[in-house]
């Protein structure tokens, strides 16, 4: 059979497979569109089921958590490994041992059910997501991915058919959230910290410069990052919650402007929020209300869909395999593979 | 040896400079505190060795991977990693072997590679701007380049 030859439509169960950083996660996917199941390694007890190693970056851990992540997947969903139509898996970018995990447990199910693989961009999952939970999008659509790792603005004008309209020139938003959170000792996670510290403090109380707010679509955080360290060692008794909330604010500020500057440059028709730092409070309802007020349709997927998941790799899988078709099993894993349309993969 | 630098472009300069020095199979760690110049370092270093696309921060990615010139451009980031498994995972030995490897935070990885080039940033506190810039080379990979090294920093300074 040709890989193009699958009969790929809403019954199609596909099973994806995530590993390209932190997490190890799988999930059962039902038609590109219904979730039966999704599992993250980080959301299980992983000390019951192999005595105390948390899974974090190292390939190992994935190694460790891989079938009983898949294990898991499965049973939550109630189906036999025979009702699996597919396996689809991140193939980049990421780190390279972590996705290698990944790409070869996906590449061992496909050959020991007989069914085909499907290599996805991690990247093109994300977009995905939204589509996981609000049926009525419709192309064109502008995609905001923020996260520790990105920061991008992506038009998507059909499955498969992308742009990257601007990404981060140095930190990604996540990132910046991250160690301004460390260096005002607000704790870890960062994202969630500031946004509970900012909900006490002035977000106008300090004017942190908004870069490149009017210069394309580009993003650039590593100056306002320093400047909130130089302000806070400039004035050593200013209150660290007014630093969080100004901190978040210019931010929100940035991320906001460029994402409807973009869906009003394209015409799109909705905005798509995806990536950890979607899960902000501050930039959900600014969103909302900038949509609100451009007649835009916005929207925003739960925390779980945000973040790293399979769920979304199963999703984009489906969509890969109706439109592309299945991958060779030869290809390897790629740590920088960049969103490209249509989904050629660097190897094909 | 050491080099004050004044401003972020005398940190890129430097970097610049030593980027002249490169073979296949270096690598430099970098270490020093948030924003005292470790990406500008590496930015500027990757982009002298031929990488023409933005050079963003590995902090949540841990290793970027660049095309540069002549050989493969690794930039990786330690700070996230508190566990000496987890370095070794990364086989940062094997990457450099393939090209040319920068790594932020890099005192963790003191032990998973051979000889490399160590830069040291250290804030003045009292000047937002300036760093004391401290650059040690670590075995005969490196020791063989020290003099062309000083002569460098020298004429920069």
């Amino acid at each position: 059979m040709s890989p193009t030859q699958h009969d790929v439509g809403p019954e199609t169960v596909v099973l994806g497979i995530e590993t390209s950083c932190d997490e190890t996660a799988a999930a059962v996917v039902l038609g590109g569109r219904d979730i039966i199941s999704s599992v993250v390694s980080s959301q299980i007890d992983m000390h019951a089921e192999f005595g105390g190693v948390v899974p974090e970056v190292a390939s190992r851990a994935h190694l460790e958590s891989m079938n009983p992540v898949v294990r898991k997947a499965l049973a939550d969903a109630a189906i036999e490994p025979t009702r699996v139509d597919a396996v689809a898996c991140t193939v980049g970018p990421g780190l390279i041992g972590a996705l290698l995990v990944g790409v070869s447990s996906a590449k061992a199910l496909s050959l020991a059910w007989n069914v085909p693989f499907v290599g996805v961009n991690h990247l093109e999952a994300h977009l995905y997501a939204g589509f996981l939970e609000d049926e009525l999008l419709e192309f064109p659509l502008v995609v905001l991915l923020v996260s520790g790792g990105h920061t991008m603005i992506v038009e998507m004008r059909d499955h498969g058919d992308y742009s990257l309209l601007g990404s981060t020139i140095d930190d990604a938003a996540g990132e910046a959230f991250d160690k301004v959170a460390r260096f005002l000792d607000l704790g870890y996670p960062g994202g969630p910290a500031i946004d509970r510290a900012a909900t006490q403090g002035d977000p106008d109380a300090i004017r942190f410069p908004r870069a490149m707010m009017d210069d394309g679509l580009n993003f650039s955080f590593s100056g306002l990052k320093t400047s909130v360290m130089n302000h806070v060692r400039r004035h050593p008794d200013v209150d660290s919650l007014d630093v969080a909330a100004s901190f978040q604010q210019a931010v929100v500020d940035v991320l906001v402007h460029k994402t409807f500057r973009a869906a009003r440059e394209v015409g799109a028709t909705g905005v798509v929020l995806g990536g950890g730092v979607a899960a902000n409070s501050l930039l959900r309802s600014e969103m909302t209300a900038a949509g609100r007020s451009a007649g835009i349709r916005v929207s925003l997927p739960g925390r779980e869909m945000c973040t790293d998941n399979a769920a979304m790799i199963g999703a984009a899988g489906w969509h890969r395999l109706r439109t592309v078709g299945a991958s060779p099993l030869d290809i390897g894993a790629f740590p920088s593979m960049p969103l490209v349309t249509s989904g050629g993969h660097p190897d094909e | 040896m050491l080099y004050r630098s004044h401003h972020p472009q005398a940190t890129a300069d430097l970097a610049s400079a030593i980027a002249t020095l490169v073979r296949k199979g270096d690598v430099v760690l970098l270490m020093g505190d948030m924003g005292s110049g470790k990406t500008v370092f590496a930015q500027a270093f990757a982009r002298s060795l031929g990488v023409d696309e933005p050079v963003t921060s590995p902090t949540f990615t841990i290793v970027n991977t660049y095309s540069g010139s002549r050989w493969p451009v690794f930039h990786a980031d330690l700070y996230r990693l508190d566990r000496r498994v987890e370095v070794a995972d990364l086989a940062l030995a094997e990457l450099a072997e393939q090209g040319v490897l920068i790594v932020e935070w890099g005192e963790a990885a003191f032990d998973e590679v051979d000889g490399h080039l160590a830069v040291n940033f250290d804030s003045d506190p009292e000047a937002e701007t300036i760093r004391e810039i401290d650059i040690s080379a670590v075995g005969q990979h490196w020791l063989q380049r020290v003099d062309r090294l000083e002569a460098l920093v020298r004429e920069l300074s």
